[in-house]
């Protein structure tokens, strides 16, 4: 009788697996790719929104943060896939309840980032742009977000990375990412171990990749 | 040009000024002089609503302030310079020169590149505008601070404390840029504790204590011979 664990890696599934894994990283990159960068368009508004002074688009603003924050991003996606439709009547696409559910997601995280980008910035900086006669929204655009940008390179690099494991969630709704990829061979091939072994070196590699392009980005931008 | 009637201020419930009238002429040259906590900075900054009233009017050049669109029309008119410089780090000295007259009075980048160089060349750094802000001396980055709001060609000038964040051997260097602008006949408020300056160029001192203004006159008058007990008291410690 044999004691332990004895793995037999059978590197030709993996072999043949291979180029379909990463066809579906190549997805995983263009859902978290869009997700980041609407998420960025959400996040610039909603977080300036959450510095208004007017008070109903403050307020707007911080339910949509906190309700998001405090809902699981899997609950987020059934939301929009299965809820939604029974509300308009019409079915929805997985990519694009994909893209919309993790975009939303992403947003408010994103304008927490941009909020305290924004809030680093010394005061000085807005009274400097404003008694020159610039308009808030000129100060903003030429003063506070270029050195605001600067500063929230790291957390947006997180926060891109986050997304990219968390688009794994987007294979319940049957969207063939890089996780439901990995599903769909373990079903045809029993291999669960070398496939899953192979999607998670794959993410890996992903998210390495990018984390030192960040810290490059942070170097670049930190001798100006 | 400036007139100021019954200006209050409060934050929360202190009330920082209780009741200022105050009309300054053009190329008048005003110091504003007090303890600290007094007010005078918050007199200044409302002068160009970076602190709203909670009551009273202020009109600048015939304008009265009132409404968004009124208050830029202001600041155009009104340049203002800061204790801490307030430079915009990420970009050089000429490109703060630039934003404003380009983006505000929508000059070309040809137009309003000859106006900052005139000025650099004015406050003695034309060799630095391509150099980022935090390159300069503490001296430099005011005088480039003070080229910067007169690239706007602004009525008149508020400077609030400018030599207060300086090192003893620059302050020199930026009272002079100041003391040509008061010979050229800019209007100038100037918020300081450098009674020297205010003695030699001021045209007026004005003393404020309490959030009102206790005296005023000429520098003369004020530092030889005031007639109030808290001005002299406040001279004493200081001169």
């Amino acid at each position: 009788m044999k004691v332990g664990v004895c793995v037999d890696l059978n590197f030709e599934i993996i072999q043949k697996a291979f180029p379909l894994l990463l066809q579906g990283a190549g997805i995983t990159i263009q859902i978290t790719a869009l997700s980041v960068g609407l998420g960025l368009l959400i996040g610039m508004i909603v977080g300036v929104a959450r510095l208004a002074s007017i008070k109903i688009v403050k307020y707007l603003a911080n339910i949509y943060v906190d309700f998001i924050r405090g809902t699981p991003l899997l609950v987020q996606i059934f939301l929009v896939y299965f809820a939604l439709p029974i509300l308009t009547g019409s079915r929805i696409d997985p990519f694009i309840a994909a893209i919309a559910a993790c975009s939303i997601n992403s947003g408010a995280y994103i304008a927490e980032i941009f909020r305290g980008g924004i809030q680093s910035i010394d005061i000085g900086q807005t009274e400097a742009g404003r008694s020159l006669g610039l308009s808030w929204y000129q100060t903003m655009r030429y003063v506070i977000m270029p050195q605001a940008f600067k500063r929230i390179i790291p957390p947006l690099g997180n926060e891109f990375i986050a997304m990219l494991k968390d688009s794994s969630l987007v294979s319940v709704i049957g969207f063939e990412e890089l996780t439901r990829r990995g599903q769909l061979i373990i079903a045809r091939t029993y291999a669960s171990f070398e496939i899953w072994l192979a999607v998670a070196f794959i993410y890996l590699i992903m998210t390495f990749t990018i984390s030192r392009f960040v810290a490059y980005l942070e170097r670049r931008y930190q001798t100006k | 040009m400036i007139k100021i009637s019954n200006l209050h201020k409060s934050f929360g419930t202190l009330e920082v000024l209780q009741g200022i009238d105050l009309e300054i002429a053009e190329r008048e040259v005003v110091v504003i002089i007090g303890p600290s906590g007094s007010g005078k900075s918050t007199l200044l900054r409302c002068i160009n609503y970076l602190e709203e009233p909670t009551s009273g009017t202020i009109s600048v050049d015939g304008i009265e302030l009132s409404g968004e669109a009124n208050i830029n029309a202001i600041r155009r008119e009104v340049g203002m310079v800061f204790q801490r410089f307030n430079l915009f780090p990420h970009m050089t000295v000429l490109e703060n020169l630039l934003l404003a007259p380009m983006k505000v009075r929508n000059l070309t980048k040809a137009e309003a590149e000859k106006n900052a160089l005139a000025l650099l060349i004015k406050v003695g750094l034309e060799s630095k505008a391509n150099a980022y802000p935090e390159q300069l001396s503490g001296g430099q980055q005011q005088r480039v601070a003070i080229a910067r709001a007169l690239a706007m060609k602004p009525k008149a000038l508020l400077f609030d404390e400018p030599t207060s964040a300086l090192d003893p051997e620059m302050i020199k260097e930026v009272l002079d840029v100041m003391k040509d602008l008061a010979q050229e006949g800019m209007t100038m408020v100037v918020v300081t504790h450098e009674m020297g300056f205010a003695r030699e160029v001021g045209d007026r001192v004005i003393f404020v204590d309490g959030g009102k203004i206790v005296e005023q006159g000429a520098p003369e008058a004020i530092f030889s011979r005031a007639k109030e007990e808290r001005t002299k008291s406040f001279l004493s410690k200081i001169l």
